[in-house]
């Protein structure tokens, strides 16, 4: 192997970089957010068993589950624009990211919800908290906090996956490292930096994700203890 | 669509489950032995294994995928892309499956480890005759369904030009210009592939915790 390893020009087009990296993070960011919004609204309407929406919901939980996120890209990416849709890579990029995390968060929700005892309903009731209170502070709140570390590790998955949007030319870190190398043809250093950078990304929202935990469920549980 | 198309995606279909299976007997392999590591009571190999768990599982498969592409290439092999993307995928899935069965090991009770060490098993016996046999009945539900993760990220093959399912629908795509059709058929394939192994993931998991 007598290979040189020659990082500067990779290195040298760090601004881009950084561009990528801050796209990407607005994109996961962006998709997890509706992904939670979207994947606990299904949760709720799998978990009350509403009669139409549930069938509804449970075939797009299998459909998104058992398809990969390249394909569903470029479903949402070219079919959508074939349906007469003139719509943005960035937007594409998102829509297909929260209709992915949307399917797992569903069933990682309904999963919480249904370790909720019905005696913990059932008391809430007797004491007369209103519907919305129930839901909120005996359901949501409780299954959210039970299911949190499964829903953070599918967070980080969903910021992996987002590599995937560079394939639809959303121009997100591996999509500048596409660029990059073809310029400077030195694609392993290249893929290498993004890689590391990959790595930091993944370790700052793990932490990120574990600091939002400690603001939002205060109280400290062992593990296995019944809500 | 004709009949060549289908035929066409279909021989696609067929490299695509080969190259799962591929990827799961060289992931399985690499897999185990990280799992061992894992809960070696040598802290140094314990570290190790949670080194290369952590970094393959902080790295998109994409990007492992180019440099283990680029890579071989530049350490002067010229494999072909079959032998790199196995590579990849192997590595890839060597993490996940090493961190699942590290769990499963984990979670058979210490008391047999105890047991059968009074019993006066060595390590590799009381590992080869107690735990991994219990392990194995907790471990298989979620393999299963790390399979269907494996067979529909195969698809990420397609872009160091390696003509699987997915790359066959984009080269379909190219000469038909129907995107919507070809890719709800793909997709439904993909769909055909990993729908049974979610299915039998469920069921063993529920008999499992019906059976515990």
């Amino acid at each position: 192997m007598n290979y040189i390893f020659e990082f500067s020009d990779a290195l040298a087009a760090w601004p881009r970089l950084l561009e990528g990296l801050i796209y990407t993070a607005k994109l996961t960011v962006a998709s997890i957010a509706l992904g939670f919004f979207l994947g606990t609204f299904a949760a709720i309407v799998r978990h009350q068993k509403i009669p139409v929406l549930n069938s509804v919901v449970s075939v797009y939980v299998e459909v998104i589950r058992n398809t990969p996120f390249l394909v569903q890209a470029f479903l949402v990416f070219f079919g959508l624009s074939t349906l007469g849709l003139r719509l943005s890579a960035e937007f594409c990029a998102v829509l297909a990211l929260t209709l992915n995390a949307g399917a797992y968060t569903c069933e990682i929700m309904r999963a919480g919800l249904d370790s909720v005892h019905r005696g913990q309903i059932e008391a809430a009731e007797a004491m007369g908290m209103t519907r919305p209170a129930i839901y909120w502070n005996i359901l949501l709140l409780p299954a959210t906090e039970r299911v949190y570390p499964a829903l953070t590790s599918q967070f980080v998955l969903v910021m992996l996956s987002s590599s995937i949007t560079s394939q639809i030319s959303a121009e997100e870190l591996t999509g500048v490292a596409n660029i990059i190398q073809s310029e400077t043809f030195r694609s392993f250093e290249v893929y290498l930096i993004i890689g590391v950078i990959y790595l930091a990304l993944s370790f700052a929202f793990r932490f990120a994700f574990w600091a939002i935990g400690l603001v939002i469920f205060p109280r400290k549980r062992l593990l296995g203890t019944s809500l | 669509m004709s009949g060549n198309y289908f035929l066409y995606l279909g021989t696609a279909a067929l490299w695509t489950v080969g190259l799962s299976l591929m990827a799961m007997v060289g992931g399985g392999l690499l897999g185990f032995c990280i799992a061992l590591l894992r809960v070696s009571p040598v802290k140094p190999f314990a570290w190790a294994a949670i080194a290369y768990i952590q970094v393959v599982q902080g790295i998109p498969l994409l990007v492992l995928l180019f440099i283990s592409y680029f890579g071989f290439s530049i350490a002067g092999f010229n494999p072909s892309p079959l032998v790199t993307v196995v590579i990849a995928f192997s590595v890839y899935s060597a993490a996940y499956l090493g961190e699942i069965w590290r769990g499963s090991i984990q979670s058979v009770s210490k008391t047999q480890w105890e047991a059968s060490s009074c019993l006066g098993f060595p390590r590799h016996l009381q590992l080869r005759q107690i735990i991994l046999p219990q392990a194995v009945r907790i471990a298989t539900p979620p393999t299963v369904g790390f399979m269907v993760q494996l067979v529909k990220n195969t698809s990420l093959a397609s872009v160091v030009g390696f003509i699987e399912l997915a790359r066959a629908g984009q080269i379909l795509n190219n000469t038909l210009f129907q995107p919507f059709t070809v890719f709800i058929f793909v997709a439904l394939i993909y769909f055909c592939l990993c729908f049974p192994l979610s299915y039998v993931s469920k069921k063993l998991e529920s008999s499992y915790v019906a059976n515990r």
